[in-house]
């Protein structure tokens, strides 16, 4: 299959598998989202839209901030930086050992 | 009769789609295509919109675009599960997914089994992976087939038998060759064509539809109206309702759920995603791609504009039966005017064939990697690989194909209900392991045989009174049939919920219990071949494997030494 052969140990410079930051539990917000009875109503109603399917719009919403929030407060993560900009060739180049 | 208009407009965008498939083996083009990282994955480097589009077009089928919106219409609001699903989605495979990427792109990986190969060192556990996959997809790709054919059906080409699939099978065999050629650049381009359309159809009908028709508190009104008629199937009990009732809100939630947990798993979204440049670019598409479950959850709603319209499903007539899933674009054939009727058309029609070329795509690597290298020639070379994968996604092509016209298509929407089902049973073995190796492997095995065994037990009893089917009628089981080797714990309780959820508990219960009984008799676990530090590597990053290009021209780069 893939390579086998033995690999330098990793490097102490280089984080360890465990990694936890306290921004990532908002990721478990939009989970609140499948309690259904909260919202299994018709009314408020917004554009003649029951509150039951409106709601469920706004959620849409909830979640892209919070993946948003998780995705700016965590973002020295990478080991290098490389910037999407950059053109494909150059990451090709790069890529060659 | 035929509407020609629709059809020309339909014919000429199909021919703008097909030349950009064949355009496509050009595009951003590595060495060359005889290597899965370059025909198989688009040569690992797309960035953040390509790869939006991609995903997009590869998780948002045309059968989604169809299906749902028919689901609402015929059973009210256990439809919009759909919505739930794909908010929960993001958020839940956010960091797993980052994980995957990175490990596949140190270690080389291609498909899901090939990591956990990698990290329990048996290559029994991933061709369980592998052919659970395999299986899982082949009815998805048919069923891109029936959304495609409800198109084609409600534009007037509705002959009768085999002659009645011929326009299906022209589409599939043309798509067939630009995949064969062009591999995943030629899905990746496409997908802009159709995404495009969709949009932009799907917000014309949003907006233009329920002005026409009285706004949306009418159109609620009279879907209530007619789903609390009651069924001529049910014993007079109601079709649906527009807001969920006691007895289906547990299979909202779980099923919404469990569609969550398995989309990820399934080979094609993992495809997607190894074929991205980096963990930023995926990161991104997190955040980017819920733009799409707006677009769905809209789309959901046109069934409720259906109803209020009055719209009738076409009868199909190789089946002689309507057919629930043409109600969308029956809406757009009654309400539209032909030019843009045609344009909607030619977007779900387009909208079939990103998905099947991804999902032939990724069935093809999971053979060719996890079956013909593992198990028929051990010392296949990079170009063997290739043009393995490139035959095999010829035969889960017209596999499918073979499925839509020999078989009833009823089947195929049965099989991809299992489909959800057994792929979830491949979750421990997959995305626990991206964490942790504390279960066994072989519990593993014995976690995924019990939870497929008992998933289709369930679901063998699960009749559908609208069909008259005692077996596999659905994937809603009432808690009263919930039977432990005969002990029914919820005796009386007409609660539903998702069997695909009710499996997976049961196999990590098995796994977990299996795990501590072989810990405590010291029973191997296997090598692992991965190291902490894999499952964050970005790009850019010292311990990436060089991609397919770079490999396949230095001389002595050899990427196959297979222990």
């Amino acid at each position: 299959m893939s390579d086998t052969t033995p690999r330098p140990s990793p490097r102490p410079a280089e984080r360890s598998g465990w990694r936890f930051s306290a921004w990532n539990l908002l990721l478990l917000v939009p989970l609140l989202m499948l309690v259904t009875p909260w919202f299994n109503t018709v009314t408020p109603r917004l554009f003649g839209m029951p509150f039951f399917y409106w709601v469920q719009f706004v959620w849409v919403v909830v979640g892209v901030a919070c993946v948003a929030i998780v995705y700016r407060m965590t973002r020295d993560e990478p080991v290098t930086n490389a910037p999407d900009e950059l053109g494909v060739d150059d990451l090709d180049e790069r890529n060659v050992r | 009769m035929t509407n020609w208009v629709e059809l020309v407009v339909f014919l000429v965008l199909f021919l703008v789609v097909t030349v950009l498939g064949f355009l496509a083996a050009r595009w951003q083009r590595g060495g060359h295509l005889e290597h899965l990282d370059e025909w198989g994955l688009g040569g690992r480097k797309f960035g953040s919109w390509v790869t939006w589009f991609l995903v997009g077009g590869d998780l948002y089928t045309a059968y989604t675009f169809v299906a749902v919106p028919a689901l609402l219409f015929s059973s009210g609001a256990l439809g919009f599960y759909a919505l739930p699903y794909t908010v929960v989605l993001y958020p839940l495979v956010f960091l797993p997914v980052l994980r995957m990427w990175s490990v596949s792109r140190v270690h080389g990986y291609v498909t899901p089994a090939d990591f956990v190969r990698g990290r329990y060192g048996s290559s029994l556990l991933a061709l369980i992976v592998a052919i659970t996959g395999i299986v899982a997809t082949m009815p998805y790709i048919a069923l891109q087939l029936v959304g495609l054919e409800a198109v084609l059906r409600t534009m007037g080409i509705n002959a009768s038998g085999i002659l009645g699939h011929l326009p299906l099978l022209i589409a599939f065999v043309i798509l067939a060759v630009y995949t064969y050629q062009s591999g995943l650049r030629a899905p990746a381009l496409i997908a802009f064509v159709k995404d495009i359309l969709i949009y932009a159809v799907i917000l014309v009908a949003v907006l233009y539809l329920p002005a026409k028709l009285g706004g949306w508190a009418s159109i609620f009104d009279s879907a209530q109206a007619k789903l609390s008629q009651p069924s001529a199937t049910s014993g007079g009990k109601p079709q649906g309702s527009i807001l969920l009732t006691g007895s289906n809100q547990l299979q909202y939630i779980t099923l919404a759920l469990g569609s969550a947990l398995a989309l990820f798993l399934y080979p094609h979204s993992v495809t997607g995603v190894l074929a991205s440049r980096g963990r930023a670019v995926l990161k991104r598409n997190m955040v980017a791609l819920p733009a799409y479950s707006l677009l769905l959850g809209l789309l959901a709603l046109l069934g409720y504009v259906a109803i209020a319209a009055g719209v009738k499903p076409v009868t199909n007539n190789a089946t002689g039966r309507p057919d629930a899933n043409t109600i969308i674009p029956a809406l757009f054939d009654s309400q539209f005017g032909s030019l843009f009727a045609g344009i909607a058309f030619a977007a779900i029609g387009i909208g079939a064939l990103v998905p099947a070329a991804i999902m032939s795509i990724a069935a093809a690597n999971l053979w060719t990697r996890n079956v013909y290298k593992e198990y028929l020639h051990r010392s296949a070379t990079p170009r063997q690989e290739a043009r393995q994968a490139k035959l095999a996604s010829l035969v889960v092509k017209f596999g499918a194909v073979a499925f839509i016209l020999f078989i009833d298509p009823q089947f195929s929407i049965d099989l991809q209900l299992i489909g959800g089902v057994i792929i979830l049973q491949t979750l421990p073995a997959v995305a626990i392991a991206l964490y942790t190796r504390w279960l066994h492997r072989w519990a593993l095995l014995a976690g995924w045989v019990v939870g497929m065994t008992y998933g289709m037990y369930l679901l063998s009893i699960i009749p559908n009174p609208a069909t008259g089917r005692r077996h596999f009628g659905g994937s809603a089981l009432t808690l009263d049939k919930l039977t432990i080797l005969g002990w029914h714990p919820f005796a009386g309780s007409t609660v539903q919920i998702y069997v695909g959820f009710v499996a997976l508990v049961v196999n990590l219960v098995v796994a977990v219990v299996v795990t501590w009984l072989l810990r405590a008799a010291g029973v191997f676990n296997g090598p692992d071949q991965t190291a902490p530090a894999d499952y964050h590597a970005d790009e850019g990053s010292p311990r990436l494997k060089p991609v397919a290009d770079a490999v396949a021209g230095a001389p002595g780069a050899k990427v196959v030494a297979s222990e």
